[in-house]
């Protein structure tokens, strides 16, 4: 069988960049990784910290389904280094519920019916915590402008604006417009 | 109606771990030593593969193997199978050629794959993959209908002219002959637009392979798990079914691009049990836009004869259908079956003739994209509708109301091949009206004016036909697969119940739904319940989700297993309660003797299912776990009307939808919540298909909107306020009463915003646009009719 070779697996660690050693803080736990320096922190995430909640919809910054929090920002993980944001401050929809009890966005997502398949949820609500946190909820157009960095393809638009602006405690219509 | 029975907006129960990010998703999953595979992809449309060198990534640190087409071709593994064969007119099979895994001998697009390379991370698989050294010579490509059909260049050798097939319906000299008759014929050109589908999860799939039994596992990211098996097991890789289990865990949307059996999920199970180890494949987005179906894709002429009243004499549409390069595998029903059977619409037009040309390019196959056809047929008609309507005189919703098959006419027969079951298009159309506030339009319009803005107002009054059945019928049209649906409601000792469903869900929030049924049903609490999907190790058969079939044949099965669940707990009931069986009724999870306060609740009978020290045991068996295979009698047929207003900027050309509103009859309304986000999302993705999205291919076949950036999808700030409303009549043929929802925003609203951009701009002269109407596009149109116009 052509291109077979069972012994390559051994010579893999050769050819890589000298790993990084590097500590991430993550939900309010730091955690010690050996990296590759080119790992993106949502690879760094996923695949070595097991934290699956934050997802990879393109991987090039435009579609946020990767968004985290970053020191209180919201951020795409997808394009940042893991090795760039060593003791930063990171949230991930796995640390966003204190225990049993959902962030107030979280609990608008269920009333609102904002979400179909789920798949771009994580990174809905962690932009949109940060679209509140940093004081872009003032109106339904404001958060749809804000917000436009992440996609939805099941089309929940309207209903994840509406989380937003409940969870905001925003005044006037309940719906986006 | 209980607080969770049907009709009521239960709160998802899915909610609750996709919110915390515990949805568990194919590439979420790991297997322990997994591997991970890179697909090599062709760069070009169309080339001959003149030699393949692979030595260089094999060597490469951390690769375990590379394959070629040439080493599957010699394993024995097989071509994707296609799972519907079409006809031509003069009774020949379509052209069905070779799909093999990884291409032999000749790529026919970009993205085509070429070779896998398996190593112990994606970063060295990716870079091997470079390293193979593939040797082309490049051949013109065909990329539009027409230079295809020239047929200068051949996508596959057995396939003269690029044809797969020529296909009609209808009768054509009897719509010649009403032709003849006509007082007026309107004909219009329309092109429905390519598509890229783009779920938000990546295709992605891990082939496993347990050394102790023999059993593969395929993971992927599918909207019918039994279907892939099925097709891969039986067709490409030749294993067992009993050794070969498929799971389709959380999905992230499929919208029809999940249906299709790929490559890659051949690929990485047969390396799977190559290798004896997991090997695990995860699309970039990049690859999606290369590799996922896409869809559309329509080129039509079509043409419509009226009587001096404006009633539809006859219909003649002839449509070509971009088939891209191989057949997927329900890519030739699409635009025969799912479309030109729709052409009646919701109007009584006596004859209908329509042919289809399937044809072969230089592209991504294209397959089924939510709706499927049926947007196709809605939106040519439609739109011809609306341009019979100004070129003859009438009011837009008077040429409807004209048309519109009366209530009194149900089962009405189409001419073409379709039987409707039920519907009130009047009550559907006033509604919408209402709702959209018709009548303060001209108001709105004139203050639009004073701001130097046009307003149009565009209708669609649409049907389609959902779940698709039955059996018998699909099987005499060419479908190679049964589509009824199975279910399996398993009574636990304690009274818990697990329903195990052959439908899958990827979005449309069945574990809530058919929570719903076996609440209401069995009179227990919802969280009693739980619902099982997407595991062919779990469930017996299943034939998936597409077509909005999930309740209206899913659903439907799951009642008739829950009947019988019913008809034994009564009988277990009547014996210890020692009453008739015909005096039990059950209320409430309780099990009474009619008129009497003797009763059991249900765990009660569960558990003496389960215990059953003093049965009968000659005349009732033990146990309370019931299975029922459904197969409709006829499809469903939602339909409904959208409206749509836009403002337009005549100096940018820009298109603002300033409101949408949707009346859809989707038959019975199991949770109301459940079906407004999924008209939504099919409103969001059909507003995308008129205003934004568009699929580009250069001269060369290369893809130029191959990115979120370049192909444009709605976003937040895109997406207008929607008005959603319902207006119910029962399907009659299944004892829910459902039809299906997942479809008709999709279906319903292009024509719509596309009437309503033309009603904007027909005084400046505007006749027609065509999908997307960008800014730029419209703003050309306006130039454009304005110029003759000031010449003239
Ligand atoms: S995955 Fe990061 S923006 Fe899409
Ligand atoms: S919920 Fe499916 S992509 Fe947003």
């Amino acid at each position: 069988m052509p291109g077979f070779i069972p012994e390559a697996a051994a010579q893999a660690a050769d050819a890589r960049p000298a790993p990084l050693d590097l500590v991430l803080r993550v939900n309010g736990t730091e955690h010690r990784l050996t990296l590759d320096p080119r790992t993106t922190l949502l690879d760094a995430l996923r695949e070595h910290l097991h934290l699956t909640g934050s997802k990879k919809g393109c991987g090039l910054g435009q579609c946020g389904a990767c968004t985290v929090r970053m020191d209180g920002k919201g951020v795409k993980s997808c394009l940042s280094l893991a090795a760039l944001v060593e003791g930063r401050e990171i949230t991930t929809i796995e640390g966003l519920a204190q225990g049993d009890q959902l962030h107030p966005l979280q609990a608008a997502f269920i009333e609102r019916d904002a979400f179909q398949c789920g798949y771009c949820t994580s990174g809905q609500i962690m932009a949109g915590v940060a679209c509140i946190a940093e004081g872009h909820a003032g109106s339904p157009q404001e958060i749809r402008d804000w917000m436009s960095g992440n996609l939805c393809r099941c089309g929940a638009y309207d209903h994840i604006v509406a989380a937003i602006q409940d969870a905001a405690g925003a005044t006037g219509p309940a719906r986006g417009g | 109606m209980t607080a969770t029975g049907i009709g009521a907006s239960v709160k998802r129960v899915e909610d609750f771990r996709f919110l915390t990010g515990r949805g568990r998703y194919t590439d979420d999953i790991e297997r322990p030593n997994q591997t991970y595979a890179w697909i090599l992809r062709s760069p070009h449309a169309h080339a001959l593969i003149t030699s393949i060198d692979t030595k260089k990534a094999a060597a490469a640190p951390g690769v375990v193997a590379v394959f070629t087409g040439a080493d599957l071709e010699a394993a024995g593994v097989g071509g994707l199978p296609c799972g519907w064969q079409v006809h031509s007119k003069d009774g020949a099979p379509m052209a069905e050629p070779p799909h093999p895994p990884l291409a032999q001998g000749k790529v026919r697009h970009v993205g085509d794959q070429v070779a896998v390379v398996v190593a112990e991370t994606r970063e060295q698989a990716r870079d091997a993959a470079e390293l193979i050294d593939v040797g082309y010579e490049a051949l013109p490509p065909v990329l539009d209908m027409e230079s295809a059909l020239a047929g200068k260049s051949l996508v596959h050798d057995g396939a003269a002219r690029n044809l797969c097939y020529d296909w009609h319906i209808g009768d054509k000299d009897a719509a010649d002959a009403a032709f003849a008759k006509a007082a007026h014929v309107t004909a219009i050109d329309i092109v429905n637009n390519r598509l890229i589908p783009n779920a938000m999860e990546p295709r992605a799939a891990i082939g496993d392979y347990d050394t102790a039994t023999g059993e593969y596992t395929l993971y992927t990211t599918s909207q019918n798990p039994h279907v892939i098996r099925l097709l891969m097991g039986a067709f490409v890789l030749h294993i067992p079914e009993h050794k070969l289990r498929v799971v389709a865990p959380d999905v992230g949307g499929g919208f029809g691009s999940k249906i299709y059996h790929y490559a890659e999920e051949a690929i990485v199970t047969w390396a799977a049990g190559k290798l004896r180890r997991p090997v695990k494949w995860t699309a970039e987005r990049s690859e999606s836009f290369v590799s996922d179906c896409h869809g559309r894709d329509h080129v039509t002429r079509a043409e419509l004869a009226m009587d001096k009243d404006g009633r539809f004499l006859g219909l003649k549409v002839s449509t070509k259908a971009n088939m891209g390069a191989y057949l997927s595998t329900f890519a030739p029903c699409v635009p025969t079956y799912l479309y030109a059977t729709l052409l009646a619409g919701v109007y009584t037009t006596p004859q209908i003739y329509c042919q289809v040309q399937a044809i072969f390019t230089n592209t991504v196959p294209v397959d089924a994209y939510r709706g499927a056809g049926r947007p196709e047929a809605t939106y040519l008609l439609e739109r011809l509708v609306d341009r019979a309507a100004r070129e003859t005189g009438l009011d837009q919703v008077d040429i409807r109301r004209r048309n519109f098959i009366p209530n009194d006419a149900f089962p009405y027969q189409t001419p073409v091949a379709l039987q409707y079951d039920s519907g009130d298009y009047g009550a559907t159309l006033d509604q919408a009206m209402g709702a959209a506030l018709v009548d303060g339009f001209a108001k709105r319009k004139a203050e639009a004016g004073k701001r130097g803005k046009r307003r149009g107002l565009g209708y669609s009054t649409y049907i389609e036909a959902c779940g698709i059945a039955p059996s018998a019928v699909v099987g005499s049209l060419g479908a190679r697969a049964g589509l009824f649906e199975s279910a399996e409601v398993r009574v636990h000792p304690t009274g818990s119940v697990t329903v195990f469903t052959g439908s899958h869900s990827h979005g449309q929030g069945h574990e809530t739904t058919f929570a719903q049924l076996v609440s209401g049903a069995l009179g227990i609490p919802m969280e009693n319940v739980d619902i099982v999907h997407g595991d062919t190790g779990k469930i017996a058969y299943g034939m998936g989700t597409y077509g909005s079939r999930s309740l209206a044949v899913g659903g439907e099965a799951i009642m008739r297993a829950l009947g019988r669940i019913t008809d034994k707990a009564k009988k277990i009931a009547a014996h210890i309660l020692e009453a008739s069986e015909s005096d039990i009724e059950l209320k409430d999870g309780q099990f009474r003797v009619a008129g009497t306060d003797r009763a059991l609740g249900f765990a009660e009978v569960a558990l003496a299912a389960y215990v059953p020290h003093k049965f009968p045991h000659e005349t009732l068996e033990p146990g309370l776990d019931e299975t029922a295979f459904y197969d409709p009698a006829n499809f469903t047929f939602p339909g409904g009307c959208h409206i749509c207003e836009v403002e337009i900027d005549p100096e940018t050309g820009e298109v603002e939808v300033v409101a949408f509103t949707a009346v859809d009859d989707v038959g019975r309304v199991i949770n109301p919540m459940i079906v407004e986000g999924q008209v939504h999302g099919g409103v969001v993705q059909g507003i995308g298909q008129a205003l934004l999205e568009s699929c580009i291919y250069d001269e060369d076949g290369q893809l130029l909107t191959g990115s979120c950036m370049d192909y444009t999808m709605p976003r937040a700030a895109n997406v207008p306020n929607f008005s959603v409303g319902t207006h119910t009549t029962l399907c009659r043929h299944n004892s829910l009463g459902v039809k299906g929802c997942g479809e008709v925003g999709a279906i319903g609203s292009p024509p719509a915003v596309i009437n309503a951009i033309v009603d904007a701009l027909w005084d400046v002269g505007v006749r027609d646009i065509s999908m997307p109407a960008t800014s730029q596009k419209v703003w050309q149109a306006i130039q454009s009719a304005r110029a003759p116009m000031a010449a003239e």
